[in-house]
Order: C-alpha cells, then structure tokens, then sequence
C-alpha cells in the first residue's frame, strides 16, 4: 500500500492506536517559550509532575521581548514577570534555555532549524501556531494549546485524531524569482483554498516550483500552513535540506547515517492517493498585497481592492466579511493597490526574517532613502541572523536609508512587546496575520514579502517591486 | 476538572464568521501567568472604546444574555493563534458550551481540555437556533438539544465525551499506557538534542 510523506512519519510514531480513537503519539521536539508555557509548569507542579524527557525539550524568548537595548530594564511589568516565570521554570525543570542574552536567542521557529535542533523525518511541537515553519524539513511540525504543552512535558505524546492529507502541487517557474517569492506563492494559495481550507488536515507542498526554493523560502510557505486553516505544512526533505541541517550547533553526531536513511525513506510514494488535491502554476503568480482582515482577502499588486461582492462570490458570510473589512481597513473597492498610502513598515516575523529575506530587502533599500512619510523596522527573526546580516553590512544599508535595525523576536507581528501600530496606522509588514488589531489596537496591517515592504517603504505607498528590479 | 452536566440556557447569537483566537483574546492579555482571570478581557477591543467603556451596540454587553451558557456562531471559530488563553477566556465570561458550523483545529481540541463543549452543527439548524429567544436545554449524554417543541442531535467523538462526562483527566489518562510508552522509547531510540 502507499502512503504519503505525512503519512510515514504518522505511522512511525504511533505509541499506542485503537479502533475508533486517537493514537498516541511520540513527540521528537518540544520547543517552548514564555507565553503559552507558564500555566503548564504550574500544572506540572500541582501534581507533582517532571517533564518526562528534557532532551528533547528546548526553551527560547521570542514574545514578550524587547527590541530595543537589552541592556536597560525591561519597563514592561507583566512582561518581565513572564519572561523570569520562564527563567525559574526552566531551571526548576532542568530545561535547556536560550535566553533574553544568549547568541540562540530568537523566534522559536527560527532558531530550531538554524541550530540544527529540527529534522526531517520527526515529531515537533510547540504552544505556537507557527510551529508549521518546521515542516518546510520534512517534520510534522504543529502549533498546540497550553494543556498539551502540559501533557508533552509530563509524557512526551499527544493524543490526536489522525488528519487527512491535502496535495499542494506546484507547477511552473516564476516569472521573475526575486520579485515574485515564497511570501507570494503562499498567499496566492490561500487566496484560492480559502482561511478554513486545510481544516483538519496536512498540507503537502510538491511539484517542481516548490523544489526550486530555498530552505528559507520553504520555511515562509509552511510558516503559512496554519493560515489556510491547515494542522500543518511540509516539504519532502532533499540535498538543499540536507545540506541546509549539516554542521549547525546541535546537529547529531551521527548525521550522515541518519541522511542515509531519510534519503530512501521520507516522501509520498509514487501514485500514493492524498485526501484532497490543488495546482496553482507559479508562472501566473503577481507579487501580493493583502486588503483585508484575514490572509485570504489578498490582492495582485497590480490589481485593485474588489467590491465585497466580488470577493464573496454569491457567498453571503464572505460578503458580509469583505464589507466589515473594508469598514476597518478604511478602504474603497476599486482604489488601486498601488494608490493606498503606508504609515509603517515592517520586516520581521517569524515568516520573513531570517537571513535571505533581509538580504533580498537590503537589495532594494541600498543606496536609497524611505519616504519621509512612513517609519519603519528590521528586527532580525534571531540573535544569529542579526549577526550574519552585520557580517554583510545590511544593517548599516538599512540604517542609511533610515530603517531602525532592532534586536531580535517576534515584536510587531503581534505587538506583545511595545512595537505596536497606533489607531489608524497603515502598515506593509512582511507578518503572517492582518486580523483587526493584530499589529496593534485599531491597526491596520497590509501582508507583502519583505522585497515588497522594502520598495513600498522607499516609495511611501504600495509600489510593484518589479519596477525596482 | 468538573465533570460536564446538563446545562439550561438561553442562547448568546453571534453571527460572525472566520472570528479569530486575537479578537477573543487580544495579546496585551496573554501575560498573564494563571489561568483565570481572562473572562474580563473577552472580546476586548470589540466590547470596549478605546477610553475602556463599554460599546451598547456589542452583544455581550446586553443585560439579557449576561448568564447566558451556550455561544452560537459561525464558521471557522477560534481561527489563527493557537492561544490557550482564548477558551480560558469564554469559559471565566461564562460560556461552556459554543456551536458552529466548523472550528478552527486547535481551537477546538482546546476547548475539550477545559470542560467546554464545541458543537458542530450545519448553517440551516444554527439559523434556526440563531432565532430562538428562550432557554434551551443541552444534554451531552444524549448528544440532544431541545428548544420549543424540537430537538436537534449533535456528533462528537465518543471519547472525548466520556473524558468531559467524567471530567478526566488527560494525563493521568496517558500515564496508564506508560508502559507502552518506555517500551516505544526503547524500541526506536529518540535522537537527543543534547548529545
């Protein structure tokens, strides 16, 4: 019988499987930081609990943090307070942390794959929707609440109700691979598929435009997964993975016979049968500029903003959404993208702010200066990206054209910390969410590649990155 | 945690759509380090102007639905961040039970760790309940509700019905197959991070 890459790393976890039930499943990672953690240690502690394999749980802080000089005291009360909750917990537990001071420190979904800690192949969880990032390794990688943050800790399985399968083919070479990016492909997907249309299953990315990305483009495609309502996304892994994991800090001493057998073993068998199946041909992808308030209401930069009825098409919910969007994004159907003007401008996040995506932005800010109009932030996805983005000198291209260089973390992808969207503020940020609020109380947030953000923040308004390249 | 009982209840409608786990619980409320307390913070921006006073034209701000036990939506609820913090939320404003016609993944399995009962029901039956002013009656045993003179059945998972009837714990349960676990461990070895 075949069966798809999902599929083999199910089975190879299965702890204990009955008819009709959810099987018990071995957990490889559990990644954990400082917001959705703390109920879960207090848990363990009333019932006198250990967290069952230490080895295989690493902690980080990526929320709450400020981007700012680390060196002053945090000002924010309730942050600090849950930041060293982590800290004790931690060292009450005997987990391993990467600390607000640590070189390691960063967003977790940046820092499991840039140390070597995810890998193909394995089970990987974290309180965290993004979680999905990781399965750009191969890995079933998926975001869990507080309660299963809990029960991982105490017993290194989950109980789940085994997804279906959902093919995201795609086929043909983008027109022009700078511009036209991961970020684009993704949201062009979701666009089509709907914010519900992977609910309850497991996305896999394949096809010849998916084999053509970097690791680092892949990771922003599964890092959407979640978007589309999906469980989780992944990628088979191949040479580019391989050598992507290779001689990173944690790394495992056996690897090349561990690469041995991932090489035979982890991909969907020929003619194996997924639940549910889409194309989308890359070729026909514009760069993508969201309007509205969830992650499909998305349009080509060269289009315009749709009537609701348009969007909706006779759905009446979808309709009603449109309007109430369109309501709080302060925008009229037929204004054309390039028209609507930007207050702020954001490259981060866990879905766009690791080394490539900085580069790639850096290449369209160099030698130019940002509007006059609009304020705007790189905050490096990890303490490492920072670093090897100064070894290039992109933080003083940056600094030149008037973009803050900050520190590491989530920061304004959902504004925990003080980087946050006044009432009003229109920002082109390269985040994975646009929800009412998200970046900030009254906020509205436009989702771009981080190519896009940069040209839109040099020409103060949406601009197609095409003319810039 | 309690085991889940029979509820009376009048309805609370809130016809939205795609309602997402930021707009149950915005962020500036997720650092709190307990698990109760939330309820406040339900909703926030859509139940508060921006000087903290409550907005008349929101609904859970009328006076009518304040005991009200059972949350009726629409689809994709709980979409987004997978926010623990928003079940905590609904359940400490008062809610045990929310019916859509679908659930966002994590979401819902949230929800059954904290004695909250998400019911999957088609738009044509949520319609209906949708405009039905007096009290209800839920009863998860049966997988029955009845309102007026009608009742409608609901699905769930057998087991996650037993685990809220009872009001289980899930890792006690798990800690039973520990055996199996060791056994799994030992049989496959994990690759530790730390070597």
């Amino acid at each position: 019988m075949t069966e798809t890459l999902f599929e083999k790393i199910w089975n190879s976890h299965v702890v204990v499987e009955r008819e009709n039930e959810p099987s018990l499943i071995y957990i490889d990672r559990h990644l954990i930081h400082e917001v959705t953690s703390p109920q879960a240690f207090d848990g363990l502690r009333v019932n006198h609990r250990t967290v069952r394999r230490r080895d295989l749980t690493v902690a980080t802080i990526d929320h709450n943090v400020p981007t700012t000089d680390r060196s002053l005291p945090m000002i924010d009360e309730t942050s600090s307070t849950q930041i060293k909750t982590l800290e004790k917990n931690c060292k009450d537990f005997g987990i391993k942390l990467f600390g607000i001071n640590d070189p390691n420190q960063g967003i977790v979904h940046v820092i499991g794959p840039q140390l070597g800690i995810t890998l193909p192949g394995s089970t990987i969880v974290c309180g965290d929707s993004h979680t999905s990032t990781q399965g750009a390794f191969g890995a079933f990688a998926f975001g869990i609440g507080t309660s299963e943050v809990e029960h991982t800790l105490a017993t290194q399985t989950l109980w789940l109700e085994k997804p279906k399968t959902f093919e995201i083919l795609a086929t043909g070479k983008r027109k022009n691979p700078f511009a036209v990016t991961s970020k684009d492909i993704i949201l062009s997907i979701i666009k089509q598929i709907g914010t519900d249309g992977g609910t309850g299953h497991v996305l896999e990315y394949r096809g010849d435009a998916i084999n053509d990305l970097s690791m680092e483009q892949r990771m922003t495609i599964c890092n959407m997964s979640i978007e589309a309502g999906s469980r989780a996304g992944l990628i088979a892994p191949d040479e580019k993975t391989f050598d992507y994991l290779n001689n990173r800090q944690y790394t495992p001493k056996n690897y090349n016979e561990l690469v041995n057998n991932w090489k035979n073993n982890l991909m969907s068998d020929a003619n194996s049968k997924f639940d549910k199946s889409f194309t989308i041909d890359v070729n026909k992808i514009e760069p993508q500029v969201s309007w509205g308030t969830n992650p499909a209401m998305v349009s080509d930069v060269t289009g315009k903003i749709p009537t609701p009825e348009e969007f909706g098409q006779n759905n009446e919910i979808q309709i009603e959404s449109a309007k109430k969007a369109l309501l709080y994004m302060d925008l009229k159907p037929d204004t054309a993208i390039v028209e609507i003007p930007i207050d702020r401008v954001f490259i981060g996040s866990c879905t766009n702010a690791r080394l490539e995506d900085l580069k790639d932005a850096a290449e369209i800010v160099k030698g130019k200066t940002i509007s006059s109009d609009v304020s705007a932030m790189v905050v490096p996805g990890s303490q490492m990206v920072k670093l090897e983005a100064e070894k290039l000198g992109l933080d003083k291209i940056f600094k030149d054209a008037n973009f803050e260089w900050r520190e590491s973390g989530c920061s304004m992808c959902l504004g925990m910390n003080p980087d946050i969207l006044k009432p009003g503020e229109r920002c082109a940020s390269t985040s994975n969410r646009n929800f009412e609020g998200r970046q900030g109380s009254g906020g509205r947030t436009h989702l771009v590649s981080p190519v896009m953000a940069a040209a839109s923040a040099i020409a103060g308004h949406f601009v197609d990155v095409r003319e810039f390249c | 945690m309690k085991p889940f009982t029979k509820i009376i209840s009048i309805i609370t409608p809130f016809d939205k759509a795609n309602v997402d786990t930021d707009q149950i619980i915005p962020k500036q409320f997720l650092k709190l380090i307990t698990k109760s307390g939330f309820g406040k913070f339900l909703f926030y921006d859509w139940r508060f102007n921006h000087n903290g006073q409550e907005k008349s034209d929101f609904i859970l701000n009328d006076s009518i639905y304040k005991d009200s036990k059972i949350l009726v939506t629409n689809e994709n609820f709980g979409c987004g961040s997978s926010r623990e913090h928003a079940v905590w939320a609904l359940k400490d404003f008062g809610f045990n039970v929310i019916i859509s016609p679908s659930f966002a993944d994590i979401f819902y399995s949230n929800c059954f760790k904290n004695g909250v009962l998400p019911i999957i029901l088609d738009i044509e039956k949520i319609k209906k309940l949708l405009q039905f002013k007096d009290k209800i009656e839920l009863d998860l045993d049966s997988q029955k509700i009845t309102f007026g003179g009608e009742s409608i059945n609901f699905e769930i998972d057998s087991h996650r019905k037993i685990r809220l009837l009872e009001g289980l714990d899930d890792i006690d349960l798990t800690l039973k197959e520990d055996k199996k676990i060791e056994y799994f461990e030992k049989n496959s070895s994990r690759v530790s991070i730390f070597e």
